[in-house]
């Protein structure tokens, strides 16, 4: 019998299997890549090639064009972020503190476009876009991919909201009340702060993926916009570059930590508890 | 000020939800400092009541008044008044010192300022932050939780958190506090350490109390007046003293404190019957009267068999700490004893109840009660008589097979042989026959009274067991011998053990 029994830790084995096989090699990988050029012409991939050097970042800080992307990607990661909040906080508010049974059907509604083709719905804002004539307007091109991103990421900013805002406790708004505070100081005072990881999770689900799905600034961009997601793209599939495009990867990703720990920062007010993980 | 002024008071207060009644047509006062409690099984509208005061609830219709001013419409943070919470309702987000400034820190206070030119200028103006310091810190001494400050009030056990949600209500210094069953969640010993803390608060600080409870224990406790609820009505108002001595009716009788409540009949002047025996009583109430009969366990006197008024057995005796409680049976009626004297089970003893010690309480006589039981044709033995009846009422859904059995909705055969009954016959659907053979039942007629538009008659059946009270057009003589007939439909039965399964 005893030979037959499985101690815990062997159940994570699978686990730790996926991990290093599909996390930590790709990122070594990454960090390989960065880190090396090849001599050859033609780029072969062949790792007896390699030799260490900086030159990938240094090239890429170098072109202008580069530091654009990044301020792009951010500048618009960081509007679409706030849009979605301002859209979805009072969505979220009203279903959740709805008693109308419609309630579940409302939130539906809001939330299917999360269902449909990512690459559909964007194709679709096109059509739309253009149809209202904004899409004929290099001027407006920022702006286009604005909205797609809004239209595309509002669903993964309601969902979250909701979910904190629906379990709020009903007596702790009203002993708010009951202390003198009215409607607003009791929503600004009380209903923000104790939604906070909600608003925590909203920023991730939205600010992360902006950065990078490169497929609605160029679908909407009009050729105009370019972002960090593009540049590693292009790097990839168009220039066969794969050191560069692992720095550029690799850039990415410190920026992207280092948008967390400001993130993390704001929310370090929470109870920390309720803070998904408690990993920023 | 007048220590009799009312502070609050609800003239003809509804509330209605959804149509249903949870509190109906209610007037009530209190007066200023007073500590007052609504007690009541959950779901009696105590809960409601308060929760109007408090302002989280709009009456459906009448008014509220507070210091004589109508407040009905008036929203909860408008009012001089403030809520401990059943859970707390602390603010998660913030500290103890943030709990507890909460309400301090949106307080606007209207200041009047004279300027040079002799002008008149009135400033809202916050509590400085020294005041608020000054405020917070009394208060946490006052509830024991001085350096509880800067904790987290999600780190607090339910007892801290519980001073803690009466600091941050009564640091506002509200002309009325409001309380929802604040101690529910606690345990037994740190229940009754609050109860008195309460207390003793209360006399310190001269705020108004209304207390909620389904404890009456507590109620007793801490109030100086207990207002009992039932069904959204209030059944009595009273000191503690008043409501356990002299209970209105059975209801709160049993409520407040352990209680014997018997059926009885008034048979002569200040005498009742009750348990077949004739006791005397000091409530004069007319004569054939039905009334409800109170006698609390600790006036029942136990003595050895044959030396008390009636005698019967002892069936269990539970050590409860400081007493034993023992329940003595006489024929088929329990009485429950609390006596420091140990009586063995199955030892014969006698009691004696003073006439002091019988509560007496007129009977809203709406309907007759009977205790039966099922026979092995299906009909149904009571008041020493056999009636035909429908057994299937007994169980949702059932039917009766071809061998008279009882199958239930599930499909459940059941044998409904001597199983005990709670038998109930509307007053009007008795019918009186003029002989004595006709009927299910036989007895004489004891008492006819004429009620307005009909005749209320008392037939009490020969062994003088039970009394049928018939609403009737005909009228009858007194002492006729008659029988009674009750149609199969008009008797209405329920188990006696609930959910028998």
């Amino acid at each position: 019998m005893k030979a037959l029994s499985f101690s815990r830790k062997h159940l994570g084995i699978p686990y730790a299997l996926f991990i290093a096989l599909f996390v930590v090699l790709p990122l070594l990988l990454i960090i390989l890549f960065a880190f090396t050029v090849e001599d050859a012409e033609i780029a072969t991939n062949n790792i007896s090639a390699f030799s260490f050097s900086f030159e990938n970042f240094i090239d890429f800080f170098g072109k202008s064009a580069n530091i654009r992307a990044i301020y792009i990607s951010f500048g618009l990661a960081v509007i679409t972020t706030v849009i979605c909040l301002l859209i979805a906080y009072p969505v979220a508010y009203i279903l959740a503190r709805s008693k109308s049974k419609s309630r579940n059907v409302f939130l539906m509604l809001f939330i299917l476009p999360m269902w449909i083709n990512f690459v559909l719905r964007t194709a679709a804002m096109k059509e739309l876009l253009f149809a209202i004539g904004f899409y004929r307007s290099n001027r407006l091109s920022l702006v286009n991919t604005v909205i797609g991103m809004v239209y595309d990421y509002l669903p993964f900013t309601i969902l979250p909201l909701y979910t904190v805002l629906i379990k709020l406790d009903k007596n702790v708004l009203e002993a708010s009340a009951d202390l003198g505070a009215t409607g607003p100081q009791t929503f600004w005072k009380v209903v923000v702060p104790l939604s906070g990881p909600g608003i925590v999770s909203a920023v991730t689900m939205v600010l992360l993926p902006t950065t990078t799905s490169y497929v609605i600034s160029d679908t909407l961009g009009n050729g105009n916009v370019t972002i960090i997601g593009k540049l590693i793209e292009d790097q990839f599939t168009t220039m066969f570059d794969w050191h560069a495009g692992s720095a550029i990867a690799m850039i990415l990703l410190v920026l992207i930590f280092l948008t967390m720990l400001i993130t993390g920062k704001f929310s370090s007010g929470e109870e920390v508890n309720t803070r998904g993980g408690g990993l920023w | 000020m007048d220590k009799e002024e009312k502070i609050i008071e609800l003239i003809d207060v509804e509330k209605q939800f959804d149509g249903t009644v949870a509190v109906e047509k209610m007037n009530l006062y209190v007066r200023k400092g007073e500590f007052v409690t609504l007690l009541g099984p959950s779901g009696c509208g105590k809960s409601t009541t308060l929760r109007m005061i408090a302002g989280f609830e709009l009456p459906t219709s009448g008014k509220i008044l507070l210091n004589g001013k109508d407040i009905t419409n008036v929203p909860p943070y408008e009012r001089p008044i403030n809520t401990v919470f059943q859970r707390y309702a602390l603010f998660p987000h913030l500290n103890v010192y943030d709990n507890i400034a909460y309400g301090l820190k949106l307080k606007r206070f209207r200041n009047t300022y004279e300027t040079a030119d002799g002008k008149k200028v009135v400033k809202k103006e916050k509590l400085s932050k020294a005041e608020i310091d000054q405020k917070v810190s009394r208060v946490l001494k006052l509830v024991d939780l001085e350096e509880f400050e800067k904790r987290d009030v999600t780190t607090l056990s339910g007892g801290q958190q519980q001073r803690i949600a009466i600091a941050r209500a009564i640091v506002n210094e509200p002309e009325i506090l409001l309380l929802d069953e604040p101690l529910g969640a606690l345990d037994l010993k740190m229940r009754q350490d609050m109860q008195l803390e309460l207390k003793q608060m209360h006399d310190k600080l001269g705020i108004t109390f209304i207390y909620v409870t389904h404890d009456q224990e507590e109620a007793l406790t801490m109030s100086d007046t207990i207002v009992v609820m039932k069904d959204g009505q209030i059944q009595q108002i009273g000191t503690p003293k008043d409501i356990y001595n002299e209970p209105k009716n059975a209801f709160v009788a049993d409520f407040i404190g352990e209680s014997n409540i018997f059926s009885g009949t008034i048979v002569g002047n200040r005498k009742v019957r009750f348990i077949n025996k004739i006791f005397d009583c000091v409530d004069d109430f007319p004569l054939n009267e039905k009334v409800d009969v109170v006698v609390r366990p600790e006036d029942v006197y136990l003595v050895d068999e044959g030396k008390g008024q009636i005698t019967g057995e002892i069936v269990s005796s539970i050590f409860k700490g400081v007493h034993y409680e023992m329940t003595l049976l006489v024929g088929k009626t329990e009485i429950v004893i609390q006596d420091t004297q140990e009586r063995k089970v199955g030892e014969r003893c006698s009691v004696i109840i003073k006439p002091d010690d019988i509560h007496i309480m007129a009977k809203e006589f709406t309907v007759n009660r009977y205790d039966g039981y099922i026979t092995k044709k299906n009909t149904v033995c009571f008041a020493d008589g056999e009636f035909e009846c429908d057994v299937t009422q007994l169980y949702e859904g059932s039917h009766l097979d071809e061998e008279g059995y009882l199958v239930t909705a599930e499909g459940e055969k059941i044998d409904l042989t001597d199983v005990d009954v709670k038998v109930e016959v509307g007053l009007k659907d008795v019918e009186i026959i003029d002989n004595d053979e006709d009927g299910d039942a036989c007895g004489t007629i004891i008492s006819i009274v004429y009620k307005g538009d009909h005749y209320q008659v008392i037939i009490r059946t020969d062994d003088e067991e039970e009394d049928f009270v018939v609403d009737t057009e005909y009228t009858w003589n007194e002492n006729d011998r008659v029988s009674v007939r009750i149609p199969k439909d008009k008797i209405f039965l329920s188990l006696k053990q609930e959910a028998k399964k």
